[in-house]
């Protein structure tokens, strides 16, 4: 069982999201669960830092040995920092996920929305496990 | 419902993820991927391969029986030895992929894809009609477990008093393994020395457990599907489904040596092959790498970088960890080889063409 830490909010697409309580500037990550799910991760497009995302789109990819797959915004604001160390060396989102395996950080506009507790994203892996 | 292999279990325990594979339950990795890939290129890897097709042929014309159906030549092979070949369709196109062992003068198994074995069995027991053979699926009764990498003649040697260093490459031989009978062939699908050994299925959970206990001090490691995938595309090995399909004749492939025209008596697929054997076709079989880190996936279009021309197909493709980029099969026009680009997600990425394999072993 991959660890969902209590003090994040959890999107379906299985991203995480920190920082929610200063209501400003959000991180985004994937879950152990998502991670341990793609296999090693060996490559990581993100968004340009001041690109504008809206919540929902596609703004990225996460490629492994097996498959590749789309990162979302999770929130609708402007991307004010990405993370090099992981685009520099993607095996940080297997080995740290919630860490230094951390994505970009949005500046948000607007309050987010549809986002799940730790319990309610806890039931989302059941389902998909 | 998928099936399983006797393995199941074992694979469990050591907390593989699972997969579907061509109807069978199997472990896709144990761990990390990459870690099971570079295992089996410096030390040794352990493979459930018991999705795999053990189909018998038995009898005095077992040899003539398999010159018929299939496109190689079967009857001259030594005991003791092995081949790879292929059955075709009357249309010359590609049914599956076999490796054919010769174990007596009047007994040879061939093993074929998961995916394809029930189709084979039933093809060679059509195309063995007039013929003084026997041909029985053992498929279930079979297991397979494959020991890959340099130091897997040191492991299996500690296990078996059969001559390994006497065993060639394409050679099987029975004998004992852990006590186990076994057939014990040098024979593989990742580019190394490494021996595959098919057992009864009921002896395969006790057997993997004295391979791994043998194999602790070497390195050795359990592997799945996703390692055995990249291991076979470095080494430009084709895979059923990918590089190879009922669509394809074994010239389309560029695998043409393989039918051996010069037997006597027709074979299946001989009629539609023949004029072909001097045809160049119209695609090549063709290794790519890419300069970025984005990876060319099984179904993408290759391109011409100046103007977005669809000049090919990519079969397979993954990130490489023997060249530390992406790697690629592609069917692709013969008459380019450079200038050319993966079409990754509309995006078009470039790729120079190298010779195949990706990846060859030193020694």
């Amino acid at each position: 069982m991959s660890s969902i830490p209590e003090e994040l909010s959890y999107t379906k697409e299985h991203e995480w999201v920190a920082g929610l309580d200063d209501g400003l500037t959000v991180t985004v990550g994937i879950t152990a669960f998502a991670a341990e799910a793609l296999g090693d991760v060996v490559f990581v497009q993100l968004p340009e830092t001041g690109a504008t995302v809206e919540a929902g789109d596609a703004i990225g990819e996460v490629e492994s040995t097996k498959s590749v797959s789309d990162i979302y915004a999770p929130v609708t604001g402007e991307v004010v920092e990405v993370n090099q160390t992981v685009v520099d060396d993607p095996s940080l989102v297997n080995s740290d996920p919630y860490g230094e395996g951390w994505l970009f950080r949005v500046r948000m506009e607007g309050g987010p929305e549809d986002l799940l507790t730790s319990e309610e994203y806890t039931t989302v892996t059941s389902a998909e496990s | 419902m998928s099936r399983s292999t006797p393995l199941r279990e074992v694979h469990e325990g050591l907390g593989a993820t699972l997969t579907d594979f061509a109807g069978w339950l199997m472990p896709l990795r144990y761990g990390s991927e990459s870690a099971e890939h570079n295992a089996v290129r410096t030390a040794a890897g352990l493979f459930d391969l018991s999705h795999m097709g053990e189909i018998f042929v038995t009898g005095p014309q077992g040899g003539e029986a398999l010159d018929h159906a299939l496109v190689g030549h079967l009857s001259v092979l030594e005991p003791g030895r092995a081949r790879y070949t292929m059955i075709c369709a009357a249309d010359g196109g590609v049914l599956d992929d076999l490796i054919v062992y010769r174990l007596g003068a009047e007994e040879f198994l061939v093993v074929a894809n998961a995916s394809n074995y029930e189709r084979v069995a039933a093809e060679l027991t059509e195309r063995s009609r007039g013929f003084q053979a026997e041909i029985d699926d053992r498929s279930d009764r079979y297991a397979l477990i494959a020991v890959q990498g340099p130091r897997s003649q040191e492991i299996l040697g500690a296990l078996t008093d059969a001559d390994l260093p006497g065993l060639k490459y394409y050679a099987g031989l029975p004998g004992t393994v852990a006590g186990f009978e076994a057939l014990i062939a040098r024979t593989g699908y990742t580019g190394e020395d490494g021996f595959e050994l098919f057992v009864a299925g009921e002896d395969a959970v006790p057997l993997w457990q004295e391979i791994t206990k043998a194999g602790a001090d070497h390195g050795l490691r359990p592997a799945g599907l996703s390692a055995r995938d990249t291991l076979r595309l470095e080494a430009g090995m084709p895979l059923y489904g990918n590089e190879l399909n009922a669509g394809l004749t074994p010239f389309d492939a560029g695998l043409g040596r393989v039918v051996k025209f010069g037997k006597p008596g027709d074979f299946v697929g001989r009629a539609a092959l023949s004029p072909l054997k001097d045809v160049p076709p119209r695609r090549r079989l063709t290794g790519l790498v890419a300069r970025g880190r984005r990876v060319p996936r099984h179904g993408y279009p290759v391109v011409l970088l100046t103007d977005g021309t669809v000049v090919g197909e990519v079969t397979s493709g993954a990130p490489s960890q023997s060249l530390g980029k992406p790697i690629a099969m592609a069917y692709v026009d013969t008459n380019v080889s450079e200038g050319l680009a993966v079409d990754i997600r509309g995006s078009h990425e470039p790729v120079d063409v190298v010779d195949l394999p990706f990846y060859r072993r030193s020694m």
